[in-house]
């Protein structure tokens, strides 16, 4: 046998034919599904009457359009009669098609890729599919997990299969000890600006070496979780004691005999040694310090101490129109200090950052303190279980009592379908993933952070180094 | 899914890079349950001033747009989350194909499925369409997919790559899901084999 890399034994384990000139065909173990991006798909297995071949590895949650906050009767107070229109769809087609919904006032109900790793659904070896490009973040478990269209999403209701071409492999090995005050986050946010938000088209991404074996589950998923905005396909971690130390006992995860029989199979869910990658990247740990974005898509990172870049000295024509065109939507100054930079809201949460260990960073710095007057700062907790473990830990009462607004979960300001949104204008320093034009809300303005970083800037009203907070 | 075979047409010059998907329809117009009238909110936020009056500037607005069947960007077109309401929007606002340096891997699917062509060329003809397109904007090219060649002004041809089994789909118009279905029974093995290796 060949020396294969993580990838490879998945790929090589889920194909279940392939033609000559024909992409694969994929088997796929586990089918998440939300309310945005399946209605159509339904419809099409409708017109074509057709089932659900596999409702036993199809999940489904509302999490993009429900809203956080509640209003005077306690109840959900949606954003709109379209947001109420599309979760009942869902709860329609999940009734008529038999597939199992974690839904509105539902114990397990959460943002699909918190939810996947909370309940032991996302396991290693496994291929997981979602009409949502974060679908990545469950490659932490060892898992091949990518987003899928909605022709996909009806693709594999119907056969549970897709149509796969073979993506190209792509090892990015971070050795070394991560700095106090930086986090995961300040890891992938390093590695994007580097690839560059086109730079993983056409790969998979593996991420290896030191500092990723030495991070916990919750931390490799946000790494994982952004692979997507290096434009990889999918991104994965190498199975280990610390995936089945976190998958033991999960609701779904294999019990008892079952388990043991899948550890066997886990522990060889990683590269072999000496298998080789079409690409290779190296990041030195030791070196990073807390990244902040400037412009208007992942990539356009900087260290905080670090300033706007200038489009004078940018040779490339089409990346300096790209700065340009970046710095007027966001009203920053060539050569300006990230430091120091005013902001009006802070976003702490979504399916990047909105696990317990990110609410704890956000109370670490939160607890004592108050936010800066004027400022909006919402957290945002990724699933019930998140929230019901945060606040048996008390963090709710430290936001509440620092000044910020503790909201139920959903992706609320991350794509701002929900009514949680900036005003045109407003700076947001956020724990999402993507600061694109008008992503949190049409004219808003977004710096994407760590949990620690945008604690930090809702204390001081402003961007600060977040390590002067940590002791 | 219409066949997609030979277009004329006017192109619409955006030259920009990485068009991410939240620019072509911004998040807030997902909450449909079909695929119609996406159209109009195609590039909503850069198309549309605050107050909803269409921005002269933008070039969809121009009145060579009307009627334009083809897009050219920048690099990495598409790049962002899976939506299938950006091709559906691409579409519904009439284009069929759109000619960039690089696409975003999901988006390339979601077109090719949709038969909204991704016509990728390398950076070098990418520069010399878009400084032909320039010259001569009101020129119509052609984009052949049985040769997958794009004429251009000028005399001048660029060929681009893709695949044989999504040309074989988008010449036909068939979909994939009907090839996938003939795949049922090697579907069953599959899965009665990996029950026996649990």
């Amino acid at each position: 046998m060949p020396l294969r890399t993580l990838f490879e034994k998945i790929w090589d384990a889920h194909v279940v034919t392939q033609q000559p000139d024909s992409p694969a065909v994929l088997y796929i173990d586990l089918h998440l599904v939300h309310e945005v991006t399946s209605p159509q798909a339904f419809e099409g297995l409708r017109n074509r009457g057709l089932k659900v071949r596999r409702p036993d590895k199809t999940v489904a949650t509302i999490d993009h359009g429900v809203p956080t906050r509640t209003g005077e009767n306690g109840r959900l107070s949606f954003a709109d009669e379209l947001c109420i229109r599309q979760i009942n769809q869902l709860e329609k087609n999940c009734q008529e098609f038999g597939i199992p919904l974690y839904g509105l006032n539902h114990p397990d109900q959460g943002i699909v890729h918190i939810i996947g790793p909370e309940l032991g659904l996302t396991q290693p070896g496994m291929t997981i599919v979602c009409g949502d490009s974060h679908t990545s973040t469950h490659g932490a478990f060892a898992a091949l997990a990518f987003g899928i269209g909605t022709s996909e999403v009806e693709h594999v209701l119907a056969t549970q299969c897709l149509l796969q071409r073979k993506p190209k492999t792509c090892e990015i090995r971070v050795d070394g000890v991560l700095p106090t005050g930086v986090t995961a986050k300040d890891i992938i946010l390093a590695i994007i600006h580097r690839t560059g938000v086109g730079g993983g088209v056409g790969f998979v991404f593996e991420y290896t070496g030191t500092a990723i074996r030495a991070l916990n589950m919750e931390q490799r998923m946000t790494i994982c979780n952004m692979s997507i905005e290096a434009g990889a396909r999918a991104g994965m971690i190498a199975a280990d004691d610390i995936t089945f130390e976190y998958l033991a006992g999960k609701r779904f995860a294999p019990q008892s005999e079952a388990w043991e029989r899948s550890l066997a199979k886990w522990r060889c869910m990683k590269s072999d040694d000496g298998a080789s990658y079409d690409r290779v990247y190296t990041l030195d740990a030791t070196k990073l310090s807390p990244m902040i974005t400037f412009g208007t898509n992942p990539g356009m990172g900087v260290p905080i101490n670090g300033s706007v870049p200038r489009p004078t000295d940018v040779s490339d024509s089409a990346q300096k129109a790209s700065l340009e065109k970046a710095l007027a939507y966001m009203g920053l100054q060539p050569g300006q200090p990230m430091l120091g930079q005013k902001v009006d809201v802070v976003f702490i949460g979504s399916c990047t950052n909105g696990r317990l260990s990110d609410m704890q960073q956000a109370a670490e710095i939160l607890k004592g303190r108050k936010v800066a007057e004027g400022m909006r700062v919402l957290v945002v907790p990724g699933s019930q279980e998140v929230k019901r473990q945060a606040e048996a830990q008390g963090l709710d009462r430290i936001f509440l009592n620092a000044g910020a607004e503790w909201r139920e979960p959903g992706c609320s300001m991350c794509i701002a379908m929900n009514g949680d949104q900036l005003e045109p204008g407003q700076y947001a320093v956020s724990t999402s993933n993507r600061n694109f034009e008008g992503r949190q809300g049409k004219g808003g303005r977004t710096f994407l952070a760590s949990p620690f970083t945008a604690a930090a800037a809702a204390v001081a009203g402003k961007i600060v180094d977040p390590r002067t907070f940590l002791s | 899914m219409e066949p997609f075979t030979k277009i004329t047409s006017r192109v619409v010059m955006l030259p920009v890079n990485d068009i991410d998907t939240d620019q072509i329809i911004p998040a807030r117009f997902l909450k449909v349950t079909d695929k119609a009238g996406l159209g109009a909110n195609l590039f909503a936020d850069w198309r549309y001033h605050a107050d909803g009056t269409p921005n002269p500037d933008f070039v969809l607005n121009q009145p060579a747009a009307a009627g334009a069947l083809v897009l050219f960007a920048g690099r990495n077109f598409g790049c962002g989350s899976s939506r299938e309401h950006a091709p559906w929007a691409l579409m519904g606002f009439g284009f069929k194909a759109i000619i960039a340096s690089s696409f975003g891997d999901i988006f390339f699917n979601n077109a090719l499925k949709n038969g909204l062509l991704p016509v990728k060329v390398d950076e070098d003809t990418h520069r010399q369409i878009e400084e032909l397109l320039t010259e001569f904007p009101a020129t119509e090219i052609q984009i052949d997919l049985e040769s997958q060649t794009v004429q251009l002004p000028a005399g001048k041809t660029a060929a681009f790559p893709i695949d044989g089994f999504s040309k074989a789909c988008l010449l036909k118009g068939t979909d994939e899901l009907g090839y996938l279905l003939s795949f049922s029974d090697q579907i069953t093995l599959y899965e009665e084999k990996i029950k026996v290796e649990l």
